[in-house]
């Protein structure tokens, strides 16, 4: 070994990263080292908090994703206390989930791993990030999305208490109706972000999926894996945010597992590695295999490709079609290739935005009954759902005081960070070859981990 | 007061963070675009494809103010900020992580290697003894970089480097920090020790003033999942924690506005030093029981005292600096 690049830190992603290469005598790679340093340790000093707190406090794992750690908090709160919540709580809930996701892919789309695709066909040297990207899209473009993110957070705030940290989740439902003088802002902002969404699909299919570096990297099979997917389906077997159970399939697109979230612990197992802070999930009836693809490796993807990919397909009309698009245009599924998380994304940001909008019309979500209160004694509470980034588990068990006395915390990122990792690597492999090493073939291999949108700070909470 | 440059050089930068204190940034919206017209970004992760050694190659000071956010929970992160602290002029602890440790400073309630052991070993999906540590020097792959070492306690940045200003909050509204970063750009820089935010404690632009009593008595303190309060009436005085009494205003009594107490996220106001402490002393004022008996259900009727006022400021204790358990 006698060449070795750092790419430290990794950028436009939520956390802390870095990605060491050790080239051999030829100058090909030896060896790519995907480190997360980075650890906060919430498993531990959760412990002996009050439960009712877990859904504030476990959001602090990450200041992007906070409105996913408060739902499936809140949620593993309602199982905890066995608690059902009033149809207008979930009402709530559920819109401030979605709106959050639809702001929340627009983050990704524009100002994290985006750009990498929107900006970087035209000219290698040109930087590579939210400024460039409103130059290539266009100001009235740029500002639509941008403002349209300003006003369903806004949204959220009003709902939740604050788009940056929502507050409003207790055990049995939320803290606070929506006022019905807050309805017509409501719908009014949900119809909003349709038209954007609709708007950014029609951009996507006209500037950026027939041009470079996508469509070339999109059928590249070295930003491709053979792996396994998972994701929640609802009772149809459509998409969903918000609750439903969790469905695994194998590479070759038949289903391995269905299960409710409580059973995870028969499904899924961690992994620890010296080196890295990061805890990669894998499926435990197969096993870890170490980082390979295929039906052997216990690999498995989440987020919006895999959701899609182990969905039958999406509730709503415009996101279905772009679904079928999608897999008609791939002429796969599941679908492999890592860069198609970028198309995907933006398919559930238009079925966000459509779900926003019937949840906008719907009478639940002005009901002022919106908490019952718990009458059972707590001992263990399991919550799901599906967090941009992918599914995201707490799991928490408490004395009968409902203090916490061990949690568990399976978050998004950590059930993609074998593939991660693997995704790097073969980037590396193919594109660093005979020794050559320039700023824009790192760029290139930088790609392979932002079309997950990983959430580094979630990985090692 | 002094001056800048024409077009400021400004960087942003997290240590043990959680991304929140970025959205306060990118929550700027539209008027990040023009941020970037008037100032020269130099770093920010987050956003930018800059490097380390990007920032290790400027001069001693040319970044005019770097906004650094996050605790010091890494032996990277000191070293990371210390060579912020040689780069800018200005530095600005951003967000309650970096002003006080946050949440994660509750880790001070252990040691790292319980820390360690719990997330490496014992959580359920692991439960084996013998799962490696992350920083396992027996069984560290050559390949791998050098892994940053957990400190012995987190800290706040100010147990690092000397700060010139702090912007509480967990995140601070963007409202702050638009105001703080336009009077930068534009040359005013805030005087050394300045905080962005209130003076005075919540309480005074809380909703629910108008009904706080001058005097609470309070004999059980209630959890939340226990009743339905009254969502007019003072958290407090119903029996409900709420820290709002020595907690700085600013935030617009975001959660106050969601029907939900105060957690003390902005710090301590003026008046107090250590924020469990005042806490814990309002908290005392309130309790009315008859003898020593009654006193003692009283107290034990709070739910996890550490935790709940020291939620976002242990680090930043007297009691938080090492290791209780």
């Amino acid at each position: 070994m006698n060449r070795r690049i750092l790419i430290d830190p990794i950028t436009r992603l939520e956390g802390h990263g870095k990605i060491d290469i050790r080239l051999d005598d030829a100058g090909n790679v030896a060896s790519v080292f995907f480190q997360v340093p980075d650890f906060k340790g919430f498993e531990k000093f959760c412990q002996g908090r009050a439960a009712e707190e877990m859904p504030t406090l476990t959001q602090k794992i990450c200041g992007v994703c906070p409105t996913a750690h408060h739902i499936a908090g809140v949620k593993a709160l309602d199982d905890l206390f066995g608690v059902t919540p009033p149809k207008a709580a979930q009402t709530i809930r559920e819109l401030m989930h979605t709106a959050f996701i639809f702001e929340d892919h627009l983050l990704h789309f524009f100002y994290l791993g985006g750009p990498d695709i929107l900006v970087n066909g035209a000219a290698q040297d040109k930087p590579c990030n939210v400024f460039a990207a409103v130059e290539e899209v266009g100001k009235a473009m740029g500002d639509r999305i941008i403002r349209i993110r300003k006003k369903v957070r806004a949204l959220n705030a009003l709902i939740s208490g604050s788009a940056l940290y929502p507050v409003c989740g207790l055990p049995g439902g939320v803290s606070k109706p929506v006022a019905q003088t807050s309805r017509e802002r409501i719908v009014k902002t949900t119809a909003e972000a349709l038209e954007v969404a609709i708007q950014v699909l029609n951009f996507f299919h006209e500037k950026v999926e027939h041009r470079q570096p996508f469509k070339q990297q999109h059928n590249d099979p070295n930003f491709s894996l053979q792996t396994y997917y998972m994701g929640l389906v609802d009772q149809k077997g459509h998409v969903t945010f918000y609750d439903g159970k969790l469905r695994v399939i194998s590479p070759a697109g038949e289903t391995f597992a269905l299960f409710p979230a409580q059973a995870y612990l028969q499904h899924l197992k961690e992994r620890t590695a010296a080196g890295t802070y990061m805890k990669p999930l894998y499926l435990k009836k197969i096993g870890w295999k170490g980082y390979t693809e295929g039906p052997d490796s216990g690999l498995y993807r989440v987020g919006p490709l895999a959701r899609l990919n182990v969905a039958k397909g999406m509730s709503t009309p415009l996101a279905q079609l772009e679904y079928e698009r999608l897999f008609n245009a791939v002429g796969e599924k599941p679908a492999h290739n890592t860069q198609l998380y970028h198309w995907a994304r933006l398919i559930e940001v238009l079925y966000a935005a459509e779900r926003m909008v019937a949840l906008s019309h719907c009478d639940d979500l002005y009901d002022s009954r919106v908490r019952r209160l718990p009458t059972h004694s707590p001992s263990e509470g399991i919550g799901v759902c599906e967090a941009p980034r992918g599914t995201l588990i707490h799991h928490y068990q408490t004395d009968e005081r409902a203090i916490v006395q061990r949690l568990n915390l399976l978050v998004a990122t950590q059930n993609n960070a074998g593939a991660i990792c693997l995704s790097v690597e073969k980037a590396a492999r193919s594109l660093i070859r005979n020794g050559i090493v320039t700023d824009h073939l790192l760029h290139q291999v930088e790609m392979a981990y932002r079309a997950y949108d990983p959430c580094l700070a979630c990985a090692t909470h | 007061m002094h001056t800048l440059a024409d077009k400021p050089k400004l960087a942003f930068y997290w240590c043990a963070g959680c991304g929140g204190c970025e959205e306060s940034i990118i929550d700027l919206a539209e008027r990040l675009l023009s941020l970037h017209e008037k100032a020269d970004i130099v770093f920010w992760p987050v956003a930018l494809d800059a490097r380390h050694r990007d920032v290790e190659a400027l001069k001693d000071g040319e970044i005019d103010a770097v906004f650094i956010n996050g605790a010091i929970r890494l032996d990277a992160h000191a070293k990371r900020v210390k060579l912020l602290r040689r780069k800018a002029r200005l530095v600005l602890a951003h967000g309650t992580c970096a002003h006080m440790g946050g949440v994660i400073g509750l880790a001070n309630l252990h040691s790292t290697r319980q820390m360690l052991e719990c997330a490496y070993r014992q959580v359920p999906t692991l439960s084996d003894p013998n799962s490696p540590l992350p920083g396992d020097a027996d069984k560290m792959p050559p390949e791998a970089p050098l892994l940053p070492d957990l400190l012995p306690a987190v800290l706040p940045l100010e147990k690092i480097i000397r700060v010139d200003a702090v912007i509480p909050g967990c995140p601070p509204p963007p409202e702050t920090m638009d105001g703080v970063i336009e009077d930068i750009v534009h040359g005013h820089l805030p005087e050394k020790g300045t905080v962005f935010a209130h003076r005075k404690a919540l309480c005074h632009e809380c909703p629910l003033r108008s009904s706080k009593p001058e005097k609470i008595e309070i004999t059980h303190f209630k959890r939340l999942f226990e009743i339905h309060w009254d969502p007019e009436v003072c958290f407090l005085s119903q029996g409900l924690i709420c820290l709002g009494p020595v907690t700085r205003g600013g935030c617009k009594a975001r959660c106050l506005q969601a029907n939900m107490p105060c957690r003390g996220c902005f710090g301590p106001t003026e008046k107090v030093d250590d924020f469990g402490a005042g806490a814990m002393a309002l908290i005392a004022s309130m309790m009315a029981g008859k003898d020593e008996s009654e006193l003692l259900e009283t107290v034990e009727s709070i739910p996890d005292p550490a935790g709940l006022f020291y939620r976002y400021a242990l680090a930043a204790s007297f009691l938080g600096k090492g290791v209780l358990s």
